[in-house]
């Protein structure tokens, strides 16, 4: 398959050349080559303003199956028996979903002794949920959690999938969409409904959150997601909503398995990997005294996120050198990054500068981190750092 | 051991950034690399096959300049590279990426292990490691950051979850997807340097895999993209002022839109 | 500006720079504040098979030549000296055994060398014999199969690191010149001990210690070459490594300039970036000038000693005097360029200047090579008269 080039519209102004991540248009006087690279992945398309680009149909005749009953699930994504917090933020979605397909929410919760969650999920928005208890189930495996998803969806037949875009999320529901036969798109940042075709549409970043991208799964059931936590917006509970609650057996669980849980070695109570970070708020000696991390580690705890901080910081002693953030410490490229009296030497934001977003909190209007902030805050962080904690914490 | 290792060349997505002005990619000497994770999940391969004996092959499919990058891996010192090509995989979602790498996999006779990067940096799916082991009907751990093999021929994995830590067992073959704690990719060398820049390494089309070019590349993807578009714009760089109060509910505002991109 | 270089040579220069900027640039400053001995980096360019360079492929290595050797420490020195000093005396502990050991020597410590397995030092210099080397007062005698050496090496790259050294002590008095000789000496040794780690001006992380000798038993087969031969072999392993010094002069410089450049281009005084200012300009293209002509001086006599010329002491020498005067100069003018911020150690122009100090001083000092160079065009003149 080819990208298709209409000769006659192109004015060879090279606006394609410019935008292919690949590298691989070139113009020969007035015409696009097109070399070997090409991935169809489609910014061109979007970047000519003349429609003389566009990818090509997938060719054969596609047949889409009937549109199947069991409406919009939720995978209620629960360790230990506390739920993880994306699993309402899906549930508020799916109601917004349901409402445009006419379709009901279910909510699927996995796990070992966990039942007792069910009118939980119940309140956030589900009107079934589906409960699979399994002594496999008691701590996360991708092959049991997958087997067991697999099952219930060829048992009871939903239309869309959703999952929280966790690490325990991304690592189970792959399989699930391949043993349906079906697509999978990745950390969807945004859904809505293409009502015409009654497809679901779901939007994500790729290229490192370069590009936005809308993909859709047209011919496969059910249309599976997983979503980018912290994005949706949960209902707020209604303890008056009823709903159903159906236990389900999974014959498949009854065999051993191939991969088997051992123990837990750590749970990240302690300090994250900041490498790995898409938010960090950080520190530096402005703070005043080691003490004041604290608030920053509640910052960063309402945000998803992990406390960093400048060389002067852990030079102070406040915190430890594996925390810190800059030309001799850390580099980073979180999503978000919050510099709590941080002036901003220029070493600091050598460490920051591929980060998405900054916002910089200082005393000091000179300061030099207001020159890469995407948001400054002329403030004191003692008045503003709490006030922000309680605006996430407030209901978003 | 028979070790296989899926790379990915990809565009350095660092270096691609948005024009401020007309909000399209700029990719101006943008060079093609391999993504970062798979050094890590190479770097694994070559340390187990150092411990416990074997073969390392790099695969990959991609267009005919992903060779470079099978070049480039051969240089860290893989045994030998084989890339999966054919004008029928272009477009691919994850799904035929994944079928058609199993196929290699498959034509190469299997693996004991089969290693993964977490993720690539274009797609950022962390999809393909996962369902290249279901279409290859193996177990798969994902996130490891510490390999083991106990005395039983189990490999033992620690991998990264949200809450920390858990310590998995697993059955051999298997699949492991890797996050850049498991290990310190080593350097290449000069000797595998020389041998890299003539090692043959074959190409298998669709024919070659006995993939129906219709269940592959665009026209064999369950998925499809209908529109790219630049993200919400970074928006002006802004002061803020007014009480702590005032100040926390547009900073929050303005958050959220930026964690959406 | 293209040097030419065959496709070997690139790959070669694309790797140390790899290693350059992906494994030694984050680091150095750490090395360098708290004297860290590079371990892992000298693991990476054992993985790398860099230790082989210019040990002959029968032996394990990649048998290539002072050109390949020069650009491979241009590369590592434009990250850290200190750290290419480190690999760099490893080659100068080799050469002795490289140009006269014999086969059994060779057999037994080369390949372990070339395999970056263990480092290796070079010891000649004690405290009453730098420039005088005939001044030494390490002893060997003679005992039945073994030779008994006592004494003290002052200031040795890579002492107490290393675990092959090869070492110059007195057999003979009395033979003046020719009473020295060169041995092969291990770690585990019995009587082999080391002094404290220096502390440096630059290169800190390179590691630098006395050698203790006391009563060290070596067997005769452990003698490099024949008794009297000691001088001859350090004169000529210093030909050999010289233009090496020279290519570590040449990184080094090429490393501030590129700084410096930098700099002035973002640096804004008096609204404009300072390289808009020809007092800076000129400064910047002298220093450019010179790195080129220390470059290319450099490049030449390699490839002039790749060609197994019979003497080569006087252009070997001037590789190294002009490279490392050159470096001297571009460094302090670079952390000049860089003023206020040059003096800070938050920026890495400083260690360069700091660094640079003692590439005119170790492996003959720039006087010493003046003499060297002169007697040497005296002698050629003379030659030619006649």
């Amino acid at each position: 398959m080819s990208l298709i080039y209409f000769e006659e519209k192109c004015t060879a102004c090279g606006q394609c050349l410019d935008v292919c991540p690949f590298g691989v248009l070139s113009l020969e006087g007035d015409t696009l080559i097109i070399g070997e690279g090409c991935t169809l992945c489609g910014a061109c398309v979007e970047a000519c303003e003349f429609g003389a680009l566009e990818v090509p149909e997938g060719a054969g005749e596609k047949v889409r199956p009937e549109i199947p009953p069991d409406g919009v699930w939720v995978f209620a994504e629960q360790r230990h028996g506390r739920l993880a917090p994306v699993g309402a933020e899906l549930l508020g979605e799916a109601r917004r979903l349901a409402a445009d397909l006419r379709a009901p929410v279910a909510a699927v919760l996995l796990g070992h002794g966990v039942a007792g969650l069910a009118p939980e999920l119940i309140a956030q928005g589900a009107d079934t949920v589906y409960v699979v208890d399994h002594p496999r189930l008691a701590e996360f495996v991708e092959e049991s959690y997958a087997v067991a998803l697999a099952a219930l969806a060829k048992e009871y037949q939903p239309e869309i999938i959703l999952a929280g875009a966790t690490y325990l999320g991304r690592a189970f529901i792959p399989r699930v969409a391949t043993l349906l036969g079906t697509g999978l798109t990745a950390d969807c940042t945004a859904f809505a409904i293409d009502a015409d075709r009654r497809l679901l549409l779901q939007t994500r970043p790729a290229f490192g959150g370069n590009i936005m991208a809308t993909i859709v799964t047209p011919y496969t059931f059910p249309q599976m997601a997983t979503v980018r936590p912290r994005v949706m917006k949960a209902m707020a509970p209604d303890a008056g909503r009823s709903g159903q609650v159906i236990e389900a057996r999974v014959e498949a669980l009854e065999a051993a398995g191939r991969t088997h849980f051992v123990q837990t070695l750590s749970e990240l109570t302690e300090t994250a990997p900041l490498g790995e970070a898409e938010v960090i708020v950080a520190g530096g000696r402005g703070l005043k005294d080691g003490k004041h991390f604290a608030l920053l580690q509640e910052l960063a705890e309402a945000l998803g996120g992990v406390v960093g901080a400048t060389r002067g910081a852990v030079d102070a002693g406040w915190i430890p050198y594996s925390q810190q953030i800059g030309q001799t410490g850390k580099t980073v490229a979180p999503k978000l990054y919050i510099a709590c009296g941080i002036s901003g030497a220029a070493q600091h934001l050598v460490g920051i500068q591929s980060s998405d977003f900054i916002v910089a909190i200082n005393t000091d209007p000179q300061a030099p981190i207001f020159e890469v902030a995407d948001v400054g805050i002329v403030g004191d962080l003692f008045e503003v750092v709490p006030a922000l904690i309680r605006e996430i914490k407030s209901g978003r | 051991m028979n070790i296989i290792v899926c790379i990915k060349q990809v565009p350095e997505t660092q270096e691609v950034r948005l024009d401020p002005v007309t909000h399209t990619l700029k990719r101006e000497g943008v060079k093609s690399i391999i993504n970062p994770f798979d050094l890590y999940a190479l770097e694994e391969g070559l340390r187990v096959r150092e411990a416990r004996g074997g073969r390392v092959t790099v695969l990959t499919m991609g267009p005919p300049q992903a060779e470079s990058a099978l070049r480039e891996a051969l240089t860290y010192g893989a045994d030998q590279a084989v890339l999966l090509s054919d004008k029928a995989f272009a477009g691919a979602d994850t799904w035929a990426t994944s079928l058609t790498l199993a196929r290699g996999i498959a034509k190469l006779g299997g693996a004991d292990l089969v290693f993964c990067g977490k993720q690539a940096i274009d797609g950022d799916t962390a999809q393909v490691g996962p369902e290249v082991a279901t279409f290859l009907d193996i177990p798969y751990v994902s996130w490891a950051r510490r390999l083991e093999f106990a005395a039983d021929g189990l490999l033992r994995v620690e991998r990264l979850l949200d809450h920390g830590y858990d310590l998995l067992e697993v059955d051999l073959p298997a699949l492991i997807t890797v996050v850049k704690e498991i290990n310190e990719p080593r350097v290449p060398s000069f000797k595998a340097k020389l041998k890299a820049k003539s090692a043959p390494i074959p190409v298998y089309g669709a024919a070659d895999l006995d993939l129906d070019p219709a269940t592959v590349g665009l026209t064999g993807s369950y998925t499809q993209v209908v529109k790219v578009f630049p993200p919400p714009a970074r928006g002006q760089r802004e002061r803020l002022s007014g009480t702590p109060e005032e100040m926390a509910a547009r900073l929050w505002q303005r958050m959220q839109a930026a964690v959406q991109r | 500006m293209d040097y030419l270089l065959t496709d070997e040579q690139r790959m070669l220069v694309e790797l140390a720079q790899q290693i350059a900027e992906e494994r030694i640039k984050p680091v150095r400053a750490e090395l360098d504040e708290h004297e860290i001995f590079p371990t892992e980096i000298m693991q990476d360019l054992a993985q790398a098979d860099l230790f082989g360079v210019i040990i002959p492929e029968e032996y394990g290595g990649l048998g290539l030549g002072t050109l390949e050797n020069c650009l491979v420490l241009e590369a590592l020195a434009t990250a850290c000296v200190g750290v290419a000093t480190t690999y760099a005396a490893s080659f100068l502990g080799a050469y002795p055994l490289l140009l006269f050991g014999s086969e059994a020597q060779k057999q037994k410590y080369l390949p372990i060398l070339a395999r970056g397995e263990q480092l290796s030092a070079f010891a000649l210099t004690e405290s009453q014999a730098g420039s005088d080397a005939s001044a030494i007062q390490t002893v060997a005698v003679r005992d039945g199969d073994h030779y008994v050496l006592n004494g003290t090496k002052q200031w040795i790259t890579n002492a107490g690191e290393a675990g092959i050294y090869t070492l110059v002590a007195m057999t003979d008095r009395s033979k003046g010149a020719r009473g020295a000789s060169a041995f092969l000496v291990e770690v585990g040794d019995p009587g082999v001990s080391f002094g404290k780690k220096e502390q440096k001006m630059g290169i800190r992380a390179s590691t630098t210690r006395e050698i203790i000798l006391q009563d060290v038993r070596l067997p005769a087969d452990r003698l490099i070459s024949k008794e009297g031969m000691g001088f001859i072999i350090a004169m000529k392993t210093l030909d050999h490594s010289r233009p090496g010094v020279g290519a570590l002069a040449v990184g080094l410089a090429q490393g501030a300039l590129t700084e410096a450049v930098t700099f002035a281009r973002q640096r804004h005084q008096f609204g404009s970036p300072i390289i808009s200012f020809q007092a800076i300009q000129h400064m910047l293209a002298d220093m450019a000038t010179a790195v080129e002509a220390g470059r290319a001086l450099v490049y030449s006599v390699a490839r002039y000693i790749d060609s197994h010329p019979k003497d080569f002491g006087r252009q070997s020498a001037m590789s190294k005097l002009f490279a490392t005067d050159m470096a001297m100069k571009v460094t302090t003018d670079a952390v000049q360029i860089l003023g206020g911020h040059g003096y800070m150690r938050e920026y890495p122009v400083e260690k360069m200047m700091r660094d640079a100090k003692i590439l005119q001083i170790f492996e003959g000092t720039n006087q010493i090579l003046r003499n060297v160079i002169g007697l040497a065009l005296n002698k050629e003149f003379g030659k030619k008269a006649k």
